[in-house]
Formats: structure tokens, C-alpha cells, sequence
């Protein structure tokens, strides 16, 4: 499927098109073409058609199906679904289904989106490869022997690949934007709170976001526009948009100031820092001022991450206890039987961070790691008050290099939490980001460029990223 | 590995998988001891900043607490979330005996 969402919306909705053969389309697109991804854990064929069948019913009644009438939507499998398998990824959910949906899942449905399956994705979101999940890794659909990227893997792959024109994900420290970059796809991280968190499986709550992919900047604000707004369901909602966002992608960069931030680019590979650099060059082609920008704060973001988002998990994950859903493995008594759940259903990588998150909560080490590690996110959040005073918006990679072998850095969790760092000071700040895809490095993988932008500024957000689409080299990662 | 600048020692790891409830093998542990290490290394540039001068920060955006009207709306379907469960008897979930009580 190679049109946009924002086309197939205009089409079913004028009834050029139905949005059943829309949504055929795409479960045969899957049918022959996931079997070497496996960007889907879940498809749901009879749930799409009869929606489908509804959205066309309303066209034909003569009603407004919505501004995504009839457009297949791919739904991280962290995002409940009332009735249809939600796994997260994990052992200790499989089979689990929830008694609620999301509700982003319900604003896609109210816009007229198919919700066309479930994707993989690292288990509990937690990993940047989606080789962390108990069901198998999925592939890059670029190159078959890569890694899609991750947490949110099988959305972008699913998005790549064409099955679908739109998907979501959830960030936490990277997870929608970095396998974005990788899959050669737009992967966006909204300010926090502009999305309700309602029906997302917590992994670390002051850090998660859901966020669009779609193949275009336009696609992306479409989304964005349609899941963001007030939930009473989120105690962290925040009010609903002013205005959308998509009325304003295309008024350009005129007079923007845009800071090239040296601390998100100068580590990563050649290609990439070429890259940024072509969009910083046609960024000023388009009129926007820019300069470089230095916020050495940023470099503490990792080590900081990595104690928050762990101790975070390790108390969200104590809820698995073989009680309420999900695994249960016997035991002789209740502690028993729940270590014996914990310990079969869960992966090496939850292990890890629910015991690193455990530690650094303890007596003793409270102090000098988890309350350190928030006076860093203190020091960051101000670091981007003070680069904010002279930009309207910040430049950097999304992540340090192109897509790398599957099984490169399972074995080194080091290596593969640096895939992260060019992210996680968005996501320790609550503000919003975006990749978008520009080129290609030496391998011919695609590279993705981030925008940063302060927190709410999600239309300047869009229009920058837009400028950067269309300066985007032709031909690549196409 | 003797020498650890982060002195996380194999008995922290077992004890912290107590806490946590999850059973490791010597091999885990072993395995988990030098990852976490690692990790906890690299932490180390963070650890040893100054930064007495700033408050933590638990959440990106000042949270408040917020209330509803105190008016009755519909909840989760009971059966459906039951259903959901390993074991249930009598409209409630059944766990096995807690600590040293009698069967």
C-alpha cells in the first residue's frame, strides 16, 4: 500500500474508494509479505472488515466517517484492545485479553481507522532492536539481516514495508523515533501528557508517550491531531489542542532559528553527521537561521535514563503476580507461586532492568542513584530552557548509526542502551520529537533526522520536519 | 571481577532478586552481576556530579491531583475481567495459601 493516509481518507470518504478493498488490500499485503518480517503478532481480519463495512455504510448513508476513514492502522501490542490478544511483547501476557480499549484506540475508531492488528515489539517495550521479544524478532524490511529498531519495531516495520499507510507506537526513551530512523519512516514522540497514557501497558510512567508513524510529515500531524486531547482517564492529560496541527505543515521555516545540537550529532557515524548536516544546509536553504548549539548537559541523559526508567518498571511490573491476568505457575504458597510466574514469564532484559530498578530503589543506594539520576533530569529540563531562549527548535541525529546486524548487541545490554542516547533527553524533558527520514548512509540503510522542539510546539514541530522531507535526498530509502 | 568500582557484589544481586520475586540460576546471577556492573559503570559519570543546588525531578510536567464530579458511570464488566484470570471461584480470584497460614 503506497498511498498516503491522508489520499485513501479523502478517497473512501468521497466514495471513490470503499474502505473494505482498502482494508483487503492490506490483510493481503500481510498474508504475503509478513511471513519474513513478522512485524505482526496479531492480526485481526474479521474486527477490520466488519469495521470497514461500518465506515462504508457511513459514506453511504451520507455521514462524516472521520478524517481516517477506512485507513489500516497498525497498534503496538502495548496498547489494550478490548477483546483482541495485547501481549506487550511477553510470555506472562500471552493470550491475555483486555477487558477495555485504549483510549487512542478508541479516538482511532471514532475517527474512522481500521485497527488492522497487533505488532511486535521488545518485551514491555523495554530494548532498541525488537529482538527482545518472546515471539521472535522482526526484521528490517529494508534489509532482511537487520534489526527494525525498537522497542516499537513491528510499527514502523509494518509502515515500511507498506502494509499499512499509518501506525503507532509508544516512546519511553526512543522507542517510536529511533526504529522510525532505522525503518526509513516519520516516527513522532508528542509532548507528554498531549496524549492520554489510558490503555498503554506502564512501563515508565513520567517517560512514556504514544506517537504516530506514517510515511509522510502530513500523515504523521494527521495522526498526531487525532489522538491528542484531554482524557479524564490520565491523571498527567493535559488540556486539548488550540488548534490541528495539519493546517499548519506546510508555512515553512521563514526566520525559525534552528540550533544544530553538536552533543546529538558529533558521536554518531560519518554518514549520519553528513546527513544532519545536508538538512541543517537546507534548512537555511529555506529560510530558517541556523547555528550551532552546544548543550553538554545532554550527556548525562543516559546514565540518567537508565537509572529512572528501570527503578520506574520495577515497581509498573510488580503488578505481574500471577493473580488478576495473564501467567500463573504454581506454588506452594502465594510468594512462592509468585516468583515461580515472575521468573518463567518474564525475558533476561525485564530481569535486568526490574533488578537494576530494584537496586538503585534500595536502602543505601536511593540517594547516590535514583534521586541523583532525577536532579540530572532537573539539570537537563533547564538546559533545554536555557537553548530554547535562542532557538525556536533544536537539530540533531535520532540515532548514532543505521540499522545493525539482528544479534549484533543482544549479548552487550551496554551497547545497545547507546542506540538511545540521542532520544532520551526528550523524553526525560516531556517535549516533543521527531524523525524523519533523509538519505542514506554508506550501506544504503536509511537515516533519520530529529527535530526537537519545547514542549506544546508540536505544529512548529511538524512544519520544520516538513522542510526537512522535502529537502530529503531523492531517490533513497525510498 | 573483584575490583568494582560500583561494589555491586553477587550476594546484591541475589538479594535484589528476592525483592523482586524472581528465582535466578548461579548462572544468572553471574551473568547479571558483570551486566549490571556495567551499567552501574557507566552511571558512575552522574553519581559523582554536584548537584546538591538542584530539586529531582519526578515528572516532566508539574502534576496535580485531579478530581471528578463524585457521580456514579460504568466500570469495568466484572465477568470479563474475571475472565481474564488464572483461577476464579465464586466471583473472586482464588491464589494459593499466603505465608504460613493453614491450608
Amino acid at each position: 500500500m503506497t498511498a498516503t493516509a491522508l489520499s485513501l481518507a479523502a478517497a473512501i470518504r468521497s466514495g471513490q474508494r470503499s474502505a473494505r478493498e482498502t482494508v483487503d488490500e492490506a490483510l493481503a499485503a500481510v498474508a504475503a509479505g509478513d511471513g519474513d518480517i513478522n512485524a505482526f503478532l496479531t492480526v485481526l481480519p474479521d474486527e477490520a472488515r466488519a469495521a470497514a463495512d461500518a465506515v462504508d455504510a457511513t459514506v453511504a448513508a451520507g455521514n462524516d466517517p472521520g478524517p481516517l476513514a477506512g485507513v489500516p492502522v497498525a497498534l503496538k501490542d502495548n496498547l489494550c484492545t478490548r477483546g483482541a490478544v495485547t501481549t506487550c511483547g511477553s510470555r506472562i501476557l500471552e493470550g491475555w485479553r483486555p477487558p477495555y480499549d485504549a483510549t487512542v484506540v478508541e479516538a482511532l475508531r471514532a475517527a474512522g481507522a481500521i485497527a488492522l492488528g497487533k505488532t511486535n515489539m521488545d518485551e514491555f517495550a523495554m530494548g532498541s532492536s525488537t529482538e527482545n521479544s518472546a515471539f521472535g524478532p522482526t526484521r528490517n524490511p529494508r534489509h532482511s539481516g537487520k534489526v527494525p529498531g525498537g522497542s516499537s519495531g513491528g510499527s514502523a516495520a509494518a509502515v515500511a514495508a507498506g502494509f499499512t499507510p499509518l501506525g503507532l507506537g509508544s516512546d519511553t526513551g526512543g522507542s517510536i523515533r529511533q526504529p522510525a530512523a532505522l525503518c526509513g519512516v516519520v516516527g513522532m514522540k508528542p509532548t507528554y501528557g498531549r496524549v492520554s497514557r489510558y490503555g498503554l501497558v506502564a512501563f515508565a510512567s513520567s517517560l512514556d508517550q504514544i506517537g504516530p508513524f506514517a510515511t509522510t510529515v502530513e500523515d504523521a500531524a494527521l495522526l498526531f491531531d487525532v489522538l491528542a486531547g484531554h482524557d479524564p482517564c490520565d491523571s498527567t492529560s493535559l488540556p486539548s489542542l488550540p488548534e490541528p496541527t495539519l493546517t499548519r505543515v506546510h508555512d515553512g521555516v521563514e526566520g525559525i532559528r534552528v540550533g544544530v545540537c553538536r552533543d546529538l550529532v558529533d558521536g554518531c557515524a560519518p554518514d549520519v553527521v553528513a546527513r544532519v548536516q545536508e538538512a541543517a544546509d537546507a534548512l537555511a536553504g529555506a529560510g530558517a537561521k541556523v547555528e550551532d548549539v552546544s548543550v553538554p548537559e545532554f550527556g548525562y541523559g543516559l546514565s540518567a535514563y537508565y537509572l529512572i526508567a528501570p527503578a520506574e518498571a520495577s515497581s509498573n511490573l510488580a503488578r505481574y503476580d500471577g493473580v488478576r491476568y495473564g501467567l500463573r505457575v504454581d506454588g506452594d504458597d502465594a510468594a512462592a507461586m509468585n516468583t515461580a510466574t515472575r521468573t518463567a514469564g518474564f525475558g533476561a532484559e525485564v530481569k535486568r532492568r526490574i533488578m537494576l530498578g530494584t537496586y538503585a530503589l534500595s536502602a543505601g543506594y536511593y540517594d547516590a542513584y535514583y534521586a541523583q539520576a532525577q536532579r540530572v533530569r532537573t539539570l537537563v529540563m533547564r538546559a533545554f530552557d536555557r537553548a530554547y531562549e535562542s532557538f525556536d527548535v533544536l537539530l540533531g541525529a535520532t540515532a548514532p548509526t543505521t540499522a545493525f546486524d539482528l544479534g549484533a548487541k543482544v549479548d552487550d545490554p551496554m551497547a545497545m542502551y547507546m542506540n538511545d542516547v540521542c532520544t532520551i533527553p526528550s523524553n526525560l524533558s516531556g517535549h516533543p520529537a521527531v524523525s524523519v527520514p533523509f538519505g542514506t548512509g554508506a550501506d544504503g540503510l536509511p537515516v533519520g533526522v530529529q527535530v526537537l522542539a519545547p514542549a506544546l510546539q508540536e505544529a512548529l514541530l511538524f512544519r520544520v520536519a516538513r522542510v526537512v522531507e522535502v529537502h530529503a535526498p531523492t531517490g533513497a530509502s525510498a | 571481577m573483584s575490583e568494582d568500582p560500583t561494589g555491586l557484589r553477587r550476594e546484591d544481586v541475589v538479594y535484589v532478586a528476592r525483592l523482586a520475586r524472581l528465582d535466578l540460576s548461579d548462572d544468572e546471577v553471574e551473568l547479571f552481576t558483570g551486566q549490571l556492573r556495567t551499567v552501574l559503570d557507566h552511571a558512575a559519570d552522574v553519581a559523582s556530579l554536584d548537584l546538591s543546588h538542584l530539586e529531582p525531578s519526578s515528572h516532566p510536567i508539574a502534576l496535580e491531583n485531579v478530581l471528578r464530579p463524585d457521580e456514579p458511570r460504568p466500570s469495568l464488566d466484572r465477568d470479563e475481567v474475571l475472565a481474564a484470570a488464572p483461577l476464579v471461584e465464586d466471583h473472586r480470584f482464588r491464589v494459593p495459601r499466603i505465608g504460613g497460614e493453614a491450608p
